[in-house]
Protein backbone atom coordinates (compact mmCIF):
# COMPACT_ATOMS: atom_id res chain seq x y z
CA UNK A 1 0.00 0.00 0.00
CA UNK A 2 1.03 3.42 -1.02
CA UNK A 3 -0.01 6.86 -1.09
CA UNK A 4 0.71 9.54 -3.99
CA UNK A 5 0.56 13.45 -3.52
CA UNK A 6 -3.18 13.37 -4.36
CA UNK A 7 -4.07 11.16 -1.48
CA UNK A 8 -1.89 13.35 0.98
CA UNK A 9 -3.34 16.94 -0.34
CA UNK A 10 -6.87 14.74 0.40
CA UNK A 11 -5.93 13.41 3.69
CA UNK A 12 -4.55 16.66 4.83
CA UNK A 13 -8.31 18.50 3.68
CA UNK A 14 -9.68 16.20 5.25
CA UNK A 15 -8.36 16.75 8.51
CA UNK A 16 -8.36 20.56 7.75
CA UNK A 17 -4.19 20.97 7.93
CA UNK A 18 -2.77 23.66 5.24
CA UNK A 19 0.11 21.73 3.81
CA UNK A 20 2.11 23.61 1.04
CA UNK A 21 2.31 22.09 -2.59
CA UNK A 22 6.55 21.59 -1.57
CA UNK A 23 5.47 19.90 1.62
CA UNK A 24 3.21 17.18 -0.21
CA UNK A 25 6.00 15.14 -2.01
CA UNK A 26 8.23 15.07 0.95
CA UNK A 27 5.10 13.79 3.32
CA UNK A 28 3.95 11.22 0.56
CA UNK A 29 7.78 9.90 1.15
CA UNK A 30 7.58 9.56 4.74
CA UNK A 31 3.60 8.37 5.17
CA UNK A 32 5.06 5.66 2.70
CA UNK A 33 8.12 4.82 4.61
CA UNK A 34 5.28 4.15 8.09
CA UNK A 35 2.77 2.16 6.00
CA UNK A 36 6.37 -0.10 4.64
CA UNK A 37 7.22 -0.29 8.36
CA UNK A 38 3.27 -1.15 9.40
CA UNK A 39 2.97 -3.16 5.81
CA UNK A 40 5.39 -5.75 7.76
CA UNK A 41 2.44 -7.38 9.94
CA UNK A 42 0.78 -8.43 6.93
CA UNK A 43 3.56 -11.36 7.51
CA UNK A 44 2.02 -13.00 10.37
CA UNK A 45 -1.05 -14.92 8.85
CA UNK A 46 -4.74 -13.69 10.68
CA UNK A 47 -6.98 -15.66 9.09
CA UNK A 48 -9.88 -16.55 11.60
CA UNK A 49 -8.23 -14.02 13.97
CA UNK A 50 -10.81 -11.66 14.85
CA UNK A 51 -9.85 -7.97 14.84
CA UNK A 52 -8.10 -7.16 17.89
CA UNK A 53 -10.61 -3.30 19.26
CA UNK A 54 -8.69 -2.81 22.64
CA UNK A 55 -5.25 -4.60 24.29
CA UNK A 56 -6.62 -3.58 27.69
CA UNK A 57 -8.08 -6.61 29.12
CA UNK A 58 -11.04 -4.84 30.99
CA UNK A 59 -14.60 -4.41 30.95
CA UNK A 60 -16.16 -1.37 29.34
CA UNK A 61 -16.89 0.96 33.27
CA UNK A 62 -20.52 1.60 32.60
CA UNK A 63 -21.81 4.83 34.91
CA UNK A 64 -25.77 5.42 36.82
CA UNK A 65 -28.06 7.56 34.53
CA UNK A 66 -27.67 10.36 37.03
CA UNK A 67 -27.38 14.24 36.09
CA UNK A 68 -23.61 14.60 38.08
CA UNK A 69 -22.67 17.95 35.58
CA UNK A 70 -23.77 20.95 34.05
CA UNK A 71 -24.88 24.50 35.37
CA UNK A 72 -21.43 25.77 33.63
CA UNK A 73 -22.25 27.78 31.26
CA UNK A 74 -19.72 30.05 32.10
CA UNK A 75 -16.58 27.46 32.02
CA UNK A 76 -18.03 26.11 28.71
CA UNK A 77 -17.77 29.43 27.38
CA UNK A 78 -14.80 30.78 28.53
CA UNK A 79 -12.13 29.71 25.37
CA UNK A 80 -14.96 30.53 22.92
CA UNK A 81 -13.31 33.23 20.92
CA UNK A 82 -16.78 34.79 21.01
CA UNK A 83 -19.92 34.06 22.88
CA UNK A 84 -22.77 35.81 22.99
CA UNK A 85 -26.33 35.66 24.79
CA UNK A 86 -24.94 32.15 26.38
CA UNK A 87 -23.99 30.69 22.95
CA UNK A 88 -20.98 29.79 21.40
CA UNK A 89 -20.96 32.49 18.34
CA UNK A 90 -19.19 31.44 14.93
CA UNK A 91 -19.22 32.82 11.13
CA UNK A 92 -22.45 31.83 9.32
CA UNK A 93 -21.92 28.38 8.06
CA UNK A 94 -24.97 28.37 6.15
CA UNK A 95 -25.30 30.31 2.73
CA UNK B 1 -49.75 -3.31 -1.41
CA UNK B 2 -47.90 -2.05 -3.60
CA UNK B 3 -48.78 1.31 -5.30
CA UNK B 4 -47.35 2.16 -8.45
CA UNK B 5 -46.80 5.45 -9.98
CA UNK B 6 -47.16 5.86 -13.91
CA UNK B 7 -45.30 7.41 -15.77
CA UNK B 8 -44.99 8.36 -19.54
CA UNK B 9 -42.87 5.29 -19.98
CA UNK B 10 -45.28 2.91 -17.78
CA UNK B 11 -45.73 2.40 -14.39
CA UNK B 12 -42.64 2.66 -11.57
CA UNK B 13 -42.54 1.31 -8.52
CA UNK B 14 -40.76 3.56 -5.67
CA UNK B 15 -38.59 1.64 -3.13
CA UNK B 16 -38.26 3.52 0.65
CA UNK B 17 -36.02 2.42 3.18
CA UNK B 18 -36.30 4.71 6.57
CA UNK B 19 -33.30 5.53 9.05
CA UNK B 20 -35.28 6.65 11.70
CA UNK B 21 -32.94 8.82 14.88
CA UNK B 22 -34.88 8.17 18.58
CA UNK B 23 -33.35 10.06 21.25
CA UNK B 24 -33.10 7.65 24.06
CA UNK B 25 -35.35 8.59 27.19
CA UNK B 26 -33.02 8.65 29.58
CA UNK B 27 -31.78 11.56 32.50
CA UNK B 28 -28.23 12.34 31.35
CA UNK B 29 -26.24 11.67 28.57
CA UNK B 30 -24.85 9.09 26.53
CA UNK B 31 -21.00 9.45 27.63
CA UNK B 32 -21.24 12.26 30.42
CA UNK B 33 -23.57 13.09 33.66
CA UNK B 34 -25.35 16.78 32.10
CA UNK B 35 -29.04 16.69 31.67
CA UNK B 36 -31.06 15.74 28.44
CA UNK B 37 -34.10 17.93 29.71
CA UNK B 38 -35.61 19.45 26.63
CA UNK B 39 -35.70 23.89 26.95
CA UNK B 40 -32.73 24.57 29.59
CA UNK B 41 -31.40 27.93 28.95
CA UNK B 42 -28.31 27.15 26.18
CA UNK B 43 -25.13 25.32 26.94
CA UNK B 44 -26.68 25.15 30.76
CA UNK B 45 -26.62 21.64 30.44
CA UNK B 46 -22.97 20.56 29.20
CA UNK B 47 -20.00 18.79 31.13
CA UNK B 48 -17.00 19.56 29.63
CA UNK B 49 -16.69 15.94 28.00
CA UNK B 50 -19.74 17.28 25.96
CA UNK B 51 -17.76 20.38 25.10
CA UNK B 52 -14.84 18.31 23.63
CA UNK B 53 -12.44 20.20 26.32
CA UNK B 54 -8.90 18.58 25.97
CA UNK B 55 -8.46 15.26 28.25
CA UNK B 56 -11.95 14.46 29.01
CA UNK B 57 -12.83 11.01 28.45
CA UNK B 58 -16.70 9.33 27.62
CA UNK B 59 -18.32 6.90 30.40
CA UNK B 60 -20.85 4.79 29.15
CA UNK B 61 -24.27 5.86 30.82
CA UNK B 62 -25.47 2.25 31.25
CA UNK B 63 -29.18 2.84 31.07
CA UNK B 64 -28.76 4.04 27.34
CA UNK B 65 -27.33 0.76 26.93
CA UNK B 66 -30.31 -0.77 28.17
CA UNK B 67 -32.82 1.07 26.46
CA UNK B 68 -31.31 0.28 22.95
CA UNK B 69 -31.40 -3.64 24.26
CA UNK B 70 -34.88 -3.49 25.39
CA UNK B 71 -35.48 -1.58 21.95
CA UNK B 72 -33.60 -4.11 20.10
CA UNK B 73 -36.08 -6.86 21.75
CA UNK B 74 -39.22 -5.06 21.18
CA UNK B 75 -38.15 -5.40 17.47
CA UNK B 76 -37.60 -9.16 17.54
CA UNK B 77 -34.27 -8.26 17.01
CA UNK B 78 -30.66 -9.90 17.29
CA UNK B 79 -28.89 -8.60 20.48
CA UNK B 80 -25.02 -8.34 19.72
CA UNK B 81 -23.31 -9.48 22.96
CA UNK B 82 -20.31 -7.84 21.43
CA UNK B 83 -20.65 -4.23 20.01
CA UNK B 84 -18.07 -1.38 19.46
CA UNK B 85 -17.92 2.29 19.69
CA UNK B 86 -16.21 4.18 16.57
CA UNK B 87 -15.18 8.09 15.99
CA UNK B 88 -17.19 9.22 12.74
CA UNK B 89 -14.81 12.31 11.71
CA UNK B 90 -16.55 15.21 10.00
CA UNK B 91 -16.03 18.84 10.93
CA UNK B 92 -19.38 21.20 11.99
CA UNK B 93 -19.80 24.00 13.73
CA UNK B 94 -22.08 22.28 16.21
CA UNK B 95 -19.40 18.88 16.69
CA UNK B 96 -17.02 20.33 19.16
CA UNK B 97 -15.25 16.79 19.15
CA UNK B 98 -14.53 16.68 14.90
CA UNK B 99 -16.20 13.29 14.83
CA UNK B 100 -19.11 12.14 16.44
CA UNK B 101 -19.35 8.63 18.44
CA UNK B 102 -21.08 6.27 17.01
CA UNK B 103 -21.70 2.13 16.18
CA UNK B 104 -20.08 0.84 12.29
CA UNK B 105 -19.68 -2.20 11.92
CA UNK B 106 -20.75 -3.93 15.17
CA UNK B 107 -23.70 -2.30 16.35
CA UNK B 108 -25.28 -3.22 19.71
CA UNK B 109 -28.55 -4.58 17.70
CA UNK B 110 -28.73 -6.66 14.39
CA UNK B 111 -31.98 -7.98 12.29
CA UNK B 112 -35.14 -7.61 13.61
CA UNK B 113 -38.92 -6.94 12.15
CA UNK B 114 -41.97 -4.31 12.40
CA UNK B 115 -45.25 -5.35 10.92
CA UNK B 116 -46.89 -2.09 9.80
CA UNK B 117 -50.99 -1.85 10.14
CA UNK B 118 -52.00 -0.79 6.99
CA UNK B 119 -55.97 0.52 5.50
CA UNK B 120 -58.60 -2.12 6.07
CA UNK B 121 -56.30 -4.29 8.39
CA UNK B 122 -53.97 -5.53 6.02
CA UNK B 123 -50.81 -5.96 7.46
CA UNK B 124 -47.09 -6.19 5.86
CA UNK B 125 -43.58 -7.17 7.48
CA UNK B 126 -40.70 -4.68 7.28
CA UNK B 127 -37.59 -5.68 8.26
CA UNK B 128 -35.08 -3.74 10.31
CA UNK B 129 -31.08 -3.45 9.20
CA UNK B 130 -29.74 -2.56 12.76
CA UNK B 131 -29.82 -0.21 15.41
CA UNK B 132 -27.19 1.43 16.91
CA UNK B 133 -26.08 3.71 19.88
CA UNK B 134 -24.73 7.26 18.88
CA UNK B 135 -24.14 10.75 20.37
CA UNK B 136 -26.04 13.50 18.89
CA UNK B 137 -24.58 17.13 17.94
CA UNK B 138 -24.69 20.26 18.96
CA UNK B 139 -27.59 22.65 17.50
CA UNK B 140 -27.04 25.51 15.72
CA UNK B 141 -29.00 28.40 15.02
CA UNK B 142 -28.31 30.71 11.80
CA UNK B 143 -31.56 33.01 12.01
CA UNK B 144 -30.12 34.76 15.45
CA UNK B 145 -27.68 37.09 13.83
CA UNK B 146 -26.79 38.80 10.32
CA UNK B 147 -23.36 37.50 9.96
CA UNK B 148 -23.32 34.64 13.10
CA UNK B 149 -24.53 31.21 13.67
CA UNK B 150 -25.60 30.53 17.75
CA UNK B 151 -24.30 26.93 18.83
CA UNK B 152 -25.82 25.56 21.89
CA UNK B 153 -24.23 22.14 23.31
CA UNK B 154 -26.81 20.74 25.38
CA UNK B 155 -28.30 18.40 22.86
CA UNK B 156 -24.46 17.73 22.28
CA UNK B 157 -23.60 14.19 24.05
CA UNK B 158 -27.58 13.30 24.34
CA UNK B 159 -27.92 9.09 23.25
CA UNK B 160 -29.51 8.81 19.95
CA UNK B 161 -30.67 5.28 18.96
CA UNK B 162 -30.23 4.97 14.49
CA UNK B 163 -32.90 2.54 13.69
CA UNK B 164 -32.45 1.12 9.89
CA UNK B 165 -34.86 -0.22 7.87
CA UNK B 166 -34.46 -2.60 4.73
CA UNK B 167 -35.94 -0.57 1.80
CA UNK B 168 -39.15 -2.69 2.22
CA UNK B 169 -41.48 -0.28 2.11
CA UNK B 170 -43.05 0.25 -1.39
CA UNK B 171 -45.47 3.57 -0.97
CA UNK B 172 -45.56 7.00 1.22
CA UNK B 173 -48.27 4.84 3.20
CA UNK B 174 -46.10 2.65 4.29
CA UNK B 175 -43.47 4.40 4.83
CA UNK B 176 -45.82 6.73 7.57
CA UNK B 177 -47.15 3.55 8.68
CA UNK B 178 -43.34 2.32 9.91
CA UNK B 179 -42.97 5.86 11.66
CA UNK B 180 -46.15 5.92 13.06
CA UNK B 181 -45.94 2.05 14.51
CA UNK B 182 -42.15 2.89 15.15
CA UNK B 183 -43.43 5.91 17.53
CA UNK B 184 -45.72 3.81 19.36
CA UNK B 185 -43.77 0.78 19.89
CA UNK B 186 -40.89 3.28 21.26
CA UNK B 187 -43.64 4.75 23.07
CA UNK B 188 -44.88 1.73 24.88
CA UNK B 189 -41.54 0.23 26.02
CA UNK B 190 -40.66 4.22 27.10
CA UNK B 191 -37.79 4.15 25.24
CA UNK B 192 -37.84 7.28 23.37
CA UNK B 193 -41.05 9.73 23.90
CA UNK B 194 -41.53 10.09 19.89
CA UNK B 195 -42.14 13.57 20.01
CA UNK B 196 -41.34 14.53 16.60
CA UNK B 197 -41.93 18.37 16.85
CA UNK B 198 -39.28 18.61 19.82
CA UNK B 199 -36.55 16.23 17.75
CA UNK B 200 -37.14 13.30 19.48
CA UNK B 201 -37.25 11.56 16.73
CA UNK B 202 -36.12 12.49 13.02
CA UNK B 203 -36.11 10.54 9.88
CA UNK B 204 -32.98 10.23 7.04
CA UNK B 205 -35.64 8.77 3.78
CA UNK B 206 -33.81 7.01 1.56
CA UNK B 207 -35.59 7.09 -2.23
CA UNK B 208 -35.27 5.02 -5.56
CA UNK B 209 -37.69 4.35 -8.27
CA UNK B 210 -37.73 1.11 -10.65
CA UNK B 211 -40.03 -0.92 -12.90
CA UNK B 212 -41.70 -3.50 -11.28
CA UNK B 213 -39.45 -6.01 -10.71
CA UNK B 214 -36.21 -4.60 -12.24
CA UNK B 215 -32.89 -4.10 -10.29
CA UNK B 216 -33.01 -1.57 -7.31
CA UNK B 217 -32.13 2.12 -8.90
CA UNK B 218 -29.59 5.08 -7.53
CA UNK B 219 -31.06 6.11 -4.51
CA UNK B 220 -31.18 9.68 -2.97
CA UNK B 221 -30.81 10.49 0.79
CA UNK B 222 -33.55 13.01 2.42
CA UNK B 223 -32.29 13.94 5.33
CA UNK B 224 -33.53 15.25 9.00
CA UNK B 225 -37.40 14.94 8.43
CA UNK B 226 -39.28 15.84 10.99
CA UNK B 227 -42.94 14.72 10.65
CA UNK B 228 -44.73 11.74 9.11
CA UNK B 229 -46.89 14.01 6.98
CA UNK B 230 -43.35 15.62 6.03
CA UNK B 231 -41.83 12.25 5.11
CA UNK B 232 -45.16 10.97 2.84
CA UNK B 233 -45.16 14.52 1.30
CA UNK B 234 -41.15 14.75 0.63
CA UNK B 235 -41.58 10.79 -0.78
CA UNK B 236 -44.54 11.94 -3.43
CA UNK B 237 -42.00 14.47 -4.69
CA UNK B 238 -39.20 12.79 -4.65
CA UNK B 239 -40.40 9.42 -6.68
CA UNK B 240 -42.14 11.57 -9.14
CA UNK B 241 -38.69 14.07 -9.60
CA UNK B 242 -37.05 10.71 -10.10
CA UNK B 243 -39.37 9.46 -13.00
CA UNK B 244 -39.32 12.63 -14.72
CA UNK B 245 -35.84 12.51 -14.40
CA UNK B 246 -35.22 9.32 -15.73
CA UNK B 247 -38.27 9.83 -18.36
CA UNK B 248 -36.41 12.48 -19.76
CA UNK B 249 -33.68 10.63 -20.45
CA UNK B 250 -31.64 11.97 -17.09
CA UNK B 251 -29.55 9.73 -14.74
CA UNK B 252 -30.40 9.86 -10.96
CA UNK B 253 -27.09 11.18 -9.10
CA UNK B 254 -27.07 9.64 -5.92
CA UNK B 255 -26.92 12.37 -3.37
CA UNK B 256 -27.96 14.01 -0.04
CA UNK B 257 -31.05 16.23 -0.65
CA UNK B 258 -33.52 18.39 1.74
CA UNK B 259 -37.15 18.73 2.12
CA UNK B 260 -38.03 22.35 1.44
CA UNK B 261 -41.32 21.96 3.55
CA UNK B 262 -42.94 25.94 2.46
CA UNK B 263 -42.46 24.96 -0.95
CA UNK B 264 -42.94 21.55 -0.80
CA UNK B 265 -40.13 20.11 -2.79
CA UNK B 266 -36.48 18.32 -2.66
CA UNK B 267 -33.18 19.95 -2.97
CA UNK B 268 -29.70 18.95 -3.63
CA UNK B 269 -27.79 19.94 -0.24
CA UNK B 270 -24.81 20.04 -3.24
CA UNK B 271 -22.25 18.48 -0.73
CA UNK B 272 -18.78 18.17 -2.12
CA UNK B 273 -17.96 14.97 -2.82
CA UNK B 274 -15.48 14.03 0.17
CA UNK B 275 -18.15 15.14 2.54
CA UNK B 276 -19.01 11.10 3.18
CA UNK B 277 -15.60 10.31 4.06
CA UNK B 278 -16.22 9.44 7.66
CA UNK B 279 -12.70 7.45 8.05
CA UNK B 280 -14.89 5.45 10.97
CA UNK B 281 -12.24 3.41 13.40
CA UNK B 282 -13.00 2.21 17.01
CA UNK B 283 -12.93 4.71 19.42
CA UNK B 284 -9.80 4.22 21.19
CA UNK B 285 -10.88 5.97 24.71
CA UNK B 286 -13.81 3.45 24.97
CA UNK B 287 -13.00 -0.70 25.19
CA UNK B 288 -16.20 -2.93 23.52
CA UNK B 289 -19.30 -3.23 24.79
CA UNK B 290 -20.04 -6.44 26.22
CA UNK B 291 -23.33 -7.84 27.35
CA UNK B 292 -23.69 -10.22 29.74
CA UNK B 293 -26.77 -12.57 28.05
CA UNK B 294 -28.48 -13.12 31.66
CA UNK B 295 -28.97 -9.42 31.73
CA UNK B 296 -30.21 -9.27 28.26
CA UNK B 297 -33.02 -11.58 29.17
CA UNK B 298 -33.84 -9.98 32.46
CA UNK B 299 -34.83 -6.99 30.31
CA UNK B 300 -36.53 -9.15 28.00
CA UNK B 301 -39.01 -10.23 30.95
CA UNK B 302 -39.42 -7.14 31.70
CA UNK B 303 -40.64 -5.88 28.48
CA UNK B 304 -44.28 -4.68 28.81
CA UNK B 305 -47.12 -5.99 26.53
CA UNK B 306 -46.72 -4.66 23.06
CA UNK B 307 -48.35 -3.00 21.26
CA UNK B 308 -49.56 -5.80 18.63
CA UNK B 309 -50.17 -8.87 21.50
CA UNK B 310 -52.37 -6.01 22.91
CA UNK B 311 -54.18 -5.54 19.95
CA UNK B 312 -54.58 -9.23 19.44
CA UNK B 313 -55.29 -9.60 23.00
CA UNK B 314 -58.57 -6.77 22.94
CA UNK B 315 -59.73 -8.33 19.69
CA UNK B 316 -59.51 -11.35 21.16
CA UNK B 317 -61.18 -10.99 24.65
CA UNK B 318 -63.22 -7.69 24.13
CA UNK B 319 -64.10 -8.71 20.59
CA UNK B 320 -63.07 -5.31 19.39
CA UNK B 321 -62.99 -4.94 15.52
CA UNK B 322 -59.41 -4.45 14.05
CA UNK B 323 -60.05 -0.47 13.52
CA UNK B 324 -60.98 -0.12 16.87
CA UNK B 325 -58.35 -2.59 18.66
CA UNK B 326 -55.65 -0.37 16.02
CA UNK B 327 -56.76 2.86 17.61
CA UNK B 328 -57.29 1.77 21.01
CA UNK B 329 -53.62 0.78 21.07
CA UNK B 330 -51.95 3.57 19.07
CA UNK B 331 -50.78 5.23 22.37
CA UNK B 332 -50.01 3.45 25.16
CA UNK B 333 -52.48 5.94 27.28
CA UNK B 334 -55.61 5.32 25.37
CA UNK B 335 -54.93 1.57 25.88
CA UNK B 336 -55.04 2.21 29.24
CA UNK B 337 -57.68 4.21 29.83
CA UNK B 338 -59.98 2.03 27.55
CA UNK B 339 -59.26 -1.18 29.57
CA UNK B 340 -60.20 0.76 32.85
CA UNK B 341 -63.68 1.60 31.01
CA UNK B 342 -64.38 -1.66 28.80
CA UNK B 343 -63.30 -3.66 32.46
CA UNK B 344 -66.26 -5.74 33.74
CA UNK B 345 -68.41 -3.75 31.36
CA UNK B 346 -70.25 -4.34 27.97
CA UNK B 347 -66.45 -3.41 25.43
CA UNK B 348 -68.68 -2.38 22.27
CA UNK B 349 -70.27 0.58 24.28
CA UNK B 350 -66.88 1.20 25.92
CA UNK B 351 -65.58 1.32 22.92
CA UNK B 352 -67.86 3.51 20.90
CA UNK B 353 -67.92 5.66 24.02
CA UNK B 354 -63.97 6.32 23.92
CA UNK B 355 -63.68 6.61 20.44
CA UNK B 356 -66.83 8.69 19.87
CA UNK B 357 -67.93 11.13 22.57
CA UNK B 358 -64.96 10.78 24.66
CA UNK B 359 -62.55 11.90 21.55
CA UNK B 360 -64.52 14.38 20.01
CA UNK B 361 -64.66 16.35 23.43
CA UNK B 362 -60.81 15.84 24.35
CA UNK B 363 -60.40 17.01 20.42
CA UNK B 364 -62.65 20.15 21.27
CA UNK B 365 -60.60 21.21 24.55
CA UNK B 366 -57.29 20.47 22.57
CA UNK B 367 -56.29 18.06 25.25
CA UNK B 368 -54.46 14.64 25.46
CA UNK B 369 -56.12 11.58 26.88
CA UNK B 370 -53.90 11.91 30.19
CA UNK B 371 -55.72 15.43 30.73
CA UNK B 372 -59.29 14.28 30.29
CA UNK B 373 -61.69 16.04 32.00
CA UNK B 374 -63.65 12.69 32.13
CA UNK B 375 -61.64 9.92 34.43
CA UNK B 376 -61.78 6.39 32.92
CA UNK B 377 -63.22 5.26 36.53
CA UNK B 378 -66.23 8.12 35.90
CA UNK B 379 -66.77 7.36 32.28
CA UNK B 380 -67.51 3.53 33.65
CA UNK B 381 -70.07 4.73 35.93
CA UNK B 382 -72.07 6.93 33.52
CA UNK B 383 -71.83 3.50 31.10
CA UNK B 384 -72.76 1.38 34.48
CA UNK B 385 -76.03 4.25 35.14
CA UNK B 386 -77.33 3.42 31.18
CA UNK B 387 -77.04 -0.12 32.03
CA UNK B 388 -79.36 -0.41 35.27
CA UNK B 389 -81.53 2.14 33.55
CA UNK B 390 -80.73 4.79 35.80
CA UNK B 391 -80.17 7.13 32.75
CA UNK B 392 -81.29 7.22 29.26
CA UNK B 393 -78.77 6.45 26.31
CA UNK B 394 -80.04 10.08 25.22
CA UNK B 395 -79.42 11.72 28.76
CA UNK B 396 -76.27 9.91 29.39
CA UNK B 397 -74.75 12.59 26.45
CA UNK B 398 -76.11 15.36 28.25
CA UNK B 399 -74.30 14.15 32.03
CA UNK B 400 -71.55 13.40 29.70
CA UNK B 401 -71.29 17.41 28.54
CA UNK B 402 -71.20 18.00 31.86
CA UNK B 403 -68.63 15.54 33.22
CA UNK B 404 -66.49 17.40 30.33
CA UNK B 405 -67.05 20.92 31.38
CA UNK B 406 -66.76 19.92 35.33
CA UNK B 407 -64.98 16.88 35.94
CA UNK B 408 -67.86 15.29 37.90
CA UNK B 409 -68.92 12.41 39.25
CA UNK B 410 -72.30 11.16 36.83
CA UNK B 411 -74.11 9.61 39.64
CA UNK B 412 -74.08 12.70 41.76
CA UNK B 413 -75.35 15.46 38.44
CA UNK B 414 -77.96 12.71 37.64
CA UNK B 415 -78.66 13.68 41.23
CA UNK B 416 -78.86 17.04 41.43
CA UNK B 417 -79.99 17.72 37.84
CA UNK B 418 -82.82 14.92 38.85
CA UNK B 419 -82.21 13.62 35.11
CA UNK B 420 -82.62 9.95 36.85
CA UNK B 421 -84.93 7.76 34.07
CA UNK B 422 -88.22 7.47 34.88
CA UNK B 423 -89.05 3.41 35.02
CA UNK B 424 -92.79 3.62 37.04
CA UNK B 425 -95.08 2.40 34.91
CA UNK B 426 -98.09 3.87 36.40
CA UNK B 427 -96.51 7.50 35.70
CA UNK B 428 -95.63 6.75 32.28
CA UNK B 429 -98.88 5.29 31.27
CA UNK B 430 -100.29 8.69 32.67
CA UNK B 431 -98.94 10.73 29.72
CA UNK B 432 -98.88 8.21 27.51
CA UNK B 433 -103.16 7.82 27.85
CA UNK B 434 -102.91 11.75 27.81
CA UNK B 435 -101.10 12.40 24.48
CA UNK B 436 -102.83 8.97 22.68
CA UNK B 437 -106.41 11.20 23.95
CA UNK B 438 -105.21 14.64 22.89
CA UNK B 439 -104.31 13.43 19.02
CA UNK B 440 -107.13 11.52 17.76
CA UNK B 441 -105.96 12.46 14.37
CA UNK B 442 -102.23 10.76 14.42
CA UNK B 443 -104.09 7.78 16.01
CA UNK B 444 -106.06 7.25 13.13
CA UNK B 445 -103.35 7.66 11.01
CA UNK B 446 -101.49 4.90 12.75
CA UNK B 447 -104.25 2.96 12.15
CA UNK B 448 -103.75 -0.25 14.60
CA UNK B 449 -100.29 -0.34 13.24
CA UNK B 450 -100.70 -0.45 9.18
CA UNK B 451 -98.53 3.28 9.28
CA UNK B 452 -95.98 1.96 11.92
CA UNK B 453 -93.64 4.98 10.87
CA UNK B 454 -96.33 7.50 12.79
CA UNK B 455 -95.24 5.20 16.46
CA UNK B 456 -92.00 7.12 16.23
CA UNK B 457 -94.07 10.54 16.58
CA UNK B 458 -95.80 9.35 19.38
CA UNK B 459 -92.35 8.60 21.29
CA UNK B 460 -91.33 11.82 20.95
CA UNK B 461 -94.08 13.69 22.70
CA UNK B 462 -94.16 11.44 25.60
CA UNK B 463 -90.27 12.01 25.84
CA UNK B 464 -90.97 15.55 25.75
CA UNK B 465 -93.55 15.50 28.19
CA UNK B 466 -91.15 13.75 30.48
CA UNK B 467 -88.45 16.00 29.45
CA UNK B 468 -86.37 12.69 28.10
CA UNK B 469 -86.72 11.25 31.27
CA UNK B 470 -88.84 8.61 30.47
CA UNK B 471 -87.41 5.03 29.61
CA UNK B 472 -87.60 4.50 26.09
CA UNK B 473 -88.19 0.70 26.18
CA UNK B 474 -91.12 1.23 27.73
CA UNK B 475 -92.38 4.09 26.22
CA UNK B 476 -92.53 2.15 22.93
CA UNK B 477 -94.22 -0.89 24.77
CA UNK B 478 -96.95 0.74 26.67
CA UNK B 479 -97.74 2.77 23.38
CA UNK B 480 -98.20 -0.26 20.85
CA UNK B 481 -100.19 -2.45 23.46
CA UNK B 482 -102.61 1.02 23.80
CA UNK B 483 -102.54 1.58 20.50
CA UNK B 484 -103.27 -1.66 19.11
Amino acid sequence: MSVDTKTVARIAHLARLKVPEDRLEPLAGELNQLLAWVEQLSEVNTDNVPPLTSVVHARLPRRDDVVTDGDRQADVLANAPDAQNGFFAVPKVIE
Amino acid sequence: MSKLISGTTGEWEVVIGLEVHAQVTSNSKLFSGAATEFGAEPNTQVSLVDAAMPGMLPVINAYCVEQAVRTGLALDAQINLYSIFDRKNYFYADLPQGYQISQYKQPVVGEGIITLDLKDGETKEVGIERLHLEQDAGKSMHDQHPTMTYVDLNRSGVALMEIVSKPDMRSSEEAGAYLKKLRTILRYIGTCDGNMEQGSMRADVNVSVRKPGGPLGTRCEIKNVNSVRFVQQAIEYEARRQIDVIEDGGKIVQETRLYDVAAGVTRSMRSKEEAHDYRYFPDPDLLPLELDPAWVDKIKAGLPELPDEKKNRLMRDFGLSVYDAGVMVSEPEIGVYFEEVAKGRDPKQASNWVTGSLFAALNAKGVSITESPVTAANLGKLIDLIADNTISGRIAKDVFEIMVETGGDPAKIVEEKGLKQITDTGFIEGIVDKIIAENPGQVAQYDGGANPKVIGWFVGQVMKQSQGKANPAQVNELLKKKLG
